[in-house]
Parts: structure tokens; C-alpha cells; sequence
């Protein structure tokens, strides 16, 4: 009876580690925008904070969805926005965009539009020089879908 | 030809931040929706785009389908030299487009 006892803790304690440990980037979003993210951010750690995620959180028409990422960075040579990289938890694919900036930019700010197949959780991830990595996330609620929409 | 609209302001000071806009028309078609003969309408869309001013470069983004659209980029940029700030996208189909401003720094 002593040899389950050891096993069993390692499990307990196994457990623990696995859902301990993914918390920080990982809250309930979908694998494939985990994956999509830790391909661009490998094993490094994603800290919530410096950037601002601007979408309408109600949008009528997912076709066209107004974001604006904004990072606040100095620019400098020394300590600047070196990308910024976009994903979602519900379209065909977690991918959004990718941009890749630099001191010449003054200001870490980008603006375009995208397309939300679904109500969804946008993140935005930006990488400073200093290899470390900021995010934030919104959540949209959408009510005319995009990409797929003549799919049933 | 593609129809490429820029936007950045034409005299600016030196070392002043302006914001650039950019849009192309593209379909930007995602390769996830059937058409009329219920087949899936294959992928069309634009993967890269960039900016250089005089040759060096200052901003690039690769898309994915989920962009837009029409796709409307605005970024910004130090304004250190008079010069051609010029915009380049490439995509499927051997898509390729660009177009150019001047602006001149005092």
C-alpha cells in the first residue's frame, strides 16, 4: 500500500503544474490561437499592459471591423516597438496580421480594419527590442459574421 | 492596375511624426467562401505590404485573410529627409501594386 502514495501526489502535483503555468497567456482561449501566438512568442512571457486594442465592441458588420493597436514605447533606438501581432479566437484562422516597426516610426501605432467571422476575443501582442512582449485583448460581439459567411 | 489612394501630409518639419494611410482595392477574398456554384472560392489575397522612404525600409505587415477588404493600413513615421515614400503590396496571383508620395521636410 505504500507504492500508490508517491504516484499519486506526482500526479496531484503534475496536475497542479499543468494548469498553474499556462495561466498568463493562455485564459480559456482557444488552442489555435494559443498555438498561433506561441509561434510568434515562443517560451517568453506575455505581460498584460502597455498596449491598447481600440475596436467597437459591438460591431454590426464583421466584414469590416475598425482596430487600432497603440503601444506605448519610446521609440528610441534603445527601447522601441519592434512588431506588432494580431490574432483571434474565432475566424477560419487565428491569424490577423503581423507589422514589423522600428525607431523610424516615432509612434507605435497601427490602424486598419479586419474581418470577425464571430462575437470573439481579439489580442494584440507587441514585441519590444528588448525581447519582451505586452498584450491586451477585447472582446467583440459581432452580428453579421465575415469570411464565412455563406457557409451553413 | 490596382487603385492605390495615399494619404501623408506634403511639407512637413524635420523630425516631426506624421501619420501615413494607405488603401488598396482588393478583394481580399479568404478562400472560406462558396460562391454561387456552392465550390469554394479559391484565396485571393494580399500577404505583404510595405513602406520605404528613399529606398530604406519603414514599415512592413504580412497579412492574412482576415484583413479586410480593401485594406486600409495607417501607420506612422519620423520625417528625417525630403524624399519618395513608397508603398509596395504583393499578394496571390502574382499580385503586385504600389504607389509613391513625395514629401518634403524643412
Amino acid at each position: 500500500m505504500m507504492q500508490p502514495l508517491p504516484t499519486r501526489r506526482a500526479f496531484v502535483a503534475g496536475s497542479l503544474l499543468v494548469t498553474v503555468l499556462p495561466l498568463a497567456s493562455a485564459e480559456a482561449t482557444p488552442d489555435a490561437m494559443a498555438a498561433a501566438i506561441k509561434d510568434v512568442v515562443g517560451e517568453a512571457e506575455i505581460r498584460l499592459g502597455r498596449v491598447t486594442l481600440d475596436i467597437p465592441p459591438l460591431v454590426e458588420n464583421g466584414n469590416a471591423v475598425p482596430v487600432t493597436v497603440r503601444v506605448e514605447s519610446p521609440m528610441t533606438e534603445a527601447d522601441h516597438v519592434r512588431a506588432i501581432h494580431v490574432f483571434n479566437e474565432k475566424n477560419p484562422q487565428p491569424h490577423v496580421f503581423n507589422a514589423w516597426l522600428g525607431p523610424h516610426n516615432g509612434k507605435a501605432v497601427i490602424a486598419t480594419r479586419i474581418k470577425l467571422a464571430d462575437a470573439q476575443k481579439v489580442v494584440a501582442i507587441a514585441e519590444t527590442s528588448r525581447g519582451e512582449f505586452w498584450s491586451a485583448s477585447t472582446d467583440v460581439i459581432v452580428t453579421i459574421a465575415a469570411c464565412t459567411e455563406d457557409v451553413k | 492596375m490596382a487603385n492605390v489612394l495615399i494619404n501623408a501630409p506634403k511639407t512637413v518639419r524635420k523630425g516631426e511624426t506624421i501619420e501615413l494611410k494607405a488603401l488598396i482595392l482588393h478583394p481580399m477574398e479568404t478562400g472560406f467562401r462558396p460562391g454561387a456554384n456552392g465550390q469554394l472560392i479559391p484565396r485571393n489575397i494580399i500577404e505583404q505590404f510595405t513602406a520605404t522612404w528613399n529606398g530604406a525600409e519603414i514599415f512592413r505587415m504580412k497579412m492574412s485573410p482576415a484583413v479586410a477588404a480593401n485594406p486600409y493600413v495607417s501607420f506612422f513615421a519620423v520625417a528625417k529627409e525630403s524624399g519618395t515614400i513608397r508603398f509596395q503590396w504583393t499578394g496571390d496571383r502574382n499580385f503586385s501594386a504600389e504607389g509613391s508620395v513625395m514629401v518634403t521636410v524643412t
